[in-house]
């Protein structure tokens, strides 16, 4: 148990001039949600497929269930379960279809598919629909059978590609409960996602903006550290119009748009909240409510790429 | 080699088979649509030649000349003609392909067992027919002229003229459908098996299904045989359907062995699946792997491969080139196997090329798709 269930040392990948995945190094224990956070094209996807054998790393190692994913492929595939963005079901089949298909592909047997199949069904809620063809599924459900069929032949490790994009609250809850339960019977799970809530059900996260690991913590303690300033919430009316008054207002340039309030981060704590009320009253605003608050994942997740595109100087994307 | 995971690639493109039963009807009765009606059409056998007559003549003997040409199914009597230079009109019109002009005194002269000369004009913008209709006339001319001789001469003064007894051996009446129709039946199976394969990868890539199972332990070569299998056993019904055609409709006979022409058919067969299946896992899409398997095998396999211009008669270069092709080879072994009732003894080379271009084809498919799993 002591070996770690992924360990990534400085993988890379590049399509050309095009480096979609720069010198990433991590590792998940057995038992771990290991969560990869980032925006659409910031090489998650990439991540997954060199670490599921789809890719071939330009560069860098990488071992998944204590196999080399460049050196024995094959041992990596039989031990892992991997499921795609496109979810790799085939429409015209029923839901019975594709679950037997993929217990065939991954060899199970008669007996021990049967039961999985079983298995599956039951997780996923399709117990009744066995018969109904995949392209009649409504997202939510397409999407538990295609982690049915991911988890058919019991993998060690599983590797979700975005697995709820797109889908309704309900079903993705669903679906993390589906995850937890894999925790407790000691399965690795690495999971990509955009969604900032998702990303705060991990054990732990990966910050991954162009190509780059930016940050690797649990999701509390990333706050924690980036909590270098203090933020002040602030509920007003209009807005749109009120982060951008202050925007332009000296001192105030760090202010944002945050659902339906907006987010100023001050270097100073001291009668930070007072100052943004009386800047944005002075303005003409309404003003609700001003607090000081702790940063949500997302208020770290901008800073970070905030740094980054400065330090970087030319804009990445 | 993993057997289960095979059977389950060939279970689930089974299934995708039977989902659509209309396509697979089409798949199955188009070639023997296609048989019967390229067998019917494409013909080569020139026959009912319209063919006019100058016979200022008028004697028994010139109308006994025409008489003889005409009474045969060669040629078709298409009227008199009042002076030789309406020759140019008729022919011109089209309404005669050939014109006889037969000289005044021809009667006489021929009684005399004088020489006489006859003048045949022929259009010759048709180049086909017109060359196989100065080859029935020549013949007919010839026959006519001894049979005329034999009846004049005592037998002694024919003398020493060569008198070919000819005869032709596997096609005995030269019928250009039993020739066309195993080619014919080469070339459609060829279509058919590639344009079969040449979706079943490319469709997985776009669908993004491939994904899934690159992903999973089933091997390149595992997949192959998987998909392979099903469509064998397509192909090989479609080869029953289309032997049952030629049987019944065009009179093929099989003279070679049954067993070793099924085995020969075989290998055929895996070398055209395995040609759809290179198309496949190179192409972009569906579309592009349906017009590639398309031409790809429908051009080469019609003009290329000896199913109508003999590969004898090609530059050297292209000859070597179309040994390339599966066709080639099947092509001489279907025609060989039913007509002639030829045996290993004489076709193991062909056996032999059939055989490496099917294991290279499947060779090439197997790393290709490796690469772009």
């Amino acid at each position: 148990m002591s070996a770690p269930a992924i360990d990534v040392q400085r993988l890379t990948k590049r399509f050309g001039d095009f480096t979609a995945v720069d010198d990433v190094s991590f590792s998940v224990a057995r038992g771990e949600v290991f969560g990869l956070l980032g925006p659409n094209g910031a090489g998650k996807s990439t991540t997954i497929r060199m670490l599921c054998g789809i890719l071939g790393p330009t560069a860098g190692r990488g071992e998944v269930a204590g196999h080399d994913i460049v050196g024995e492929p094959e041992a990596v595939r039989a031990r892992i379960g991997y499921m795609s963005q496109k979810f790799s079901l085939y429409l015209d089949l029923s839901v019975l279809e594709n679950l037997e298909f993929y217990g065939g592909v991954y060899g199970l047997g008669r007996d021990r598919l049967g039961e999985r199949i079983g298995w599956a069904l039951e997780m996923a809620g399709l117990r009744e629909r066995g018969d109904q063809l995949a392209a009649e599924l409504p997202a939510g459900w397409r999407q538990r059978l295609a982690l049915g069929c991911a988890l058919l032949h019991e993998p060690e490790v599983v590797f979700l590609d975005e697995p709820t994009a797109g889908a309704d609250p309900m079903s993705r809850r669903q679906f993390w409960e589906v995850i937890y339960e894999l925790r407790g019977a000691g399965v690795t799970t690495l999971v990509s996602t955009h969604y900032m809530d998702e990303a705060e059900r991990c054990d732990r996260l990966g910050f991954i903006f162009a190509g780059k690991l930016a940050a690797l913590d649990r999701p509390d303690r990333l706050k924690q550290v980036r909590e270098k300033g203090t933020l002040v919430e602030v509920e007003c009316d209009r807005p749109a119009a009120a982060a951008a008054a202050l925007q332009a207002t000296a001192g105030f340039a760090s202010a944002r748009l945050h659902g339906a309030g907006i987010h100023v981060g001050l270097d100073e704590p001291a009668g930070a909240a007072a100052g943004v009320r009386s800047a944005l009253e002075e303005a003409g605003f309404r003003v609700e409510r001003a607090e000081v608050v702790g940063p949500t994942l997302e208020d770290v997740f901008v800073s970070l790429i905030e740094e980054m595109e400065a330090s970087s100087g030319a804009a990445v994307r | 080699m993993n057997l289960r995971r095979a059977w389950a690639i060939s279970e689930k493109e089974l299934r995708y088979l039977l989902r659509d039963p209309r396509s697979l009807g089409v798949t199955l009765l188009l070639p023997v649509v296609l048989l019967a009606l390229f067998g019917y059409a494409i013909n080569f056998d020139v026959k009912h030649i319209p063919l006019a007559v100058y016979d200022p003549d008028a004697s028994p003997e010139s109308r006994d000349l025409a008489q003889a040409l005409t009474r045969t199914e060669y040629f078709r009597a298409a009227g008199t003609i009042g002076a030789p230079a309406e020759a140019d009109a008729v022919l011109a019109r089209g309404e005669a392909k050939v014109v006889l002009v037969i000289p005044a005194g021809f009667g006489r002269d021929i009684a005399a067992g004088r020489p006489v000369r006859i003048q045949t004009l022929v259009n010759g913008s048709d180049s086909l027919t017109a060359s196989v209709a100065l080859g029935y006339l020549e013949g007919m001319l010839g026959d006519w002229a001894r049979r005329r001789a034999g009846e004049a001469l005592p037998r002694q003064t024919r003398g020493a003229a060569i008198d070919p007894k000819v005869r032709i051996w596997y096609n005995e009446d030269l019928s250009s459908v039993k020739f066309i129709t195993p080619g014919l039946a080469v070339f459609i199976l060829m279509l058919l098996a590639a344009l079969l394969t040449s979706q079943t990868i490319v469709r997985e890539r776009e669908q993004g299904t491939m994904e899934g199972l690159v992903a999973s332990p089933v091997t390149a070569k595992e997949v192959l045989l998987g998909k392979l299998l099903p469509y064998v056993a397509i192909a090989l019904a479609d080869v029953a359907l289309v032997a049952a055609a030629g049987r019944l409709l065009f009179h093929i006979p099989l003279r070679g062995g049954p067993l070793l022409l099924l085995a020969l058919l075989l290998l055929y067969l895996l070398a055209a699946l395995g040609l759809g299946l290179l198309i496949s896992a190179t192409a972009r899409t569906q579309q592009g792997a349906y017009l590639v398997a398309f031409i790809g095998t429908l051009l080469p396999t019609l003009l290329l491969t000896g199913f109508i211009f003999p590969v004898s008669s090609m530059p050297k270069v292209l000859q070597a080139i179309v040994q390339l092709h599966p066709s080639t080879h099947f092509m001489v072994i279907a025609r060989a196997m039913t007509l002639k009732g030829a045996g290993l003894a004489a076709l193991w080379p062909r056996a032999v090329a059939l055989a490496a271009l099917a294991a290279a084809v499947l060779g090439l498919t197997a790393a290709r798709f490796r690469k772009t799993l």
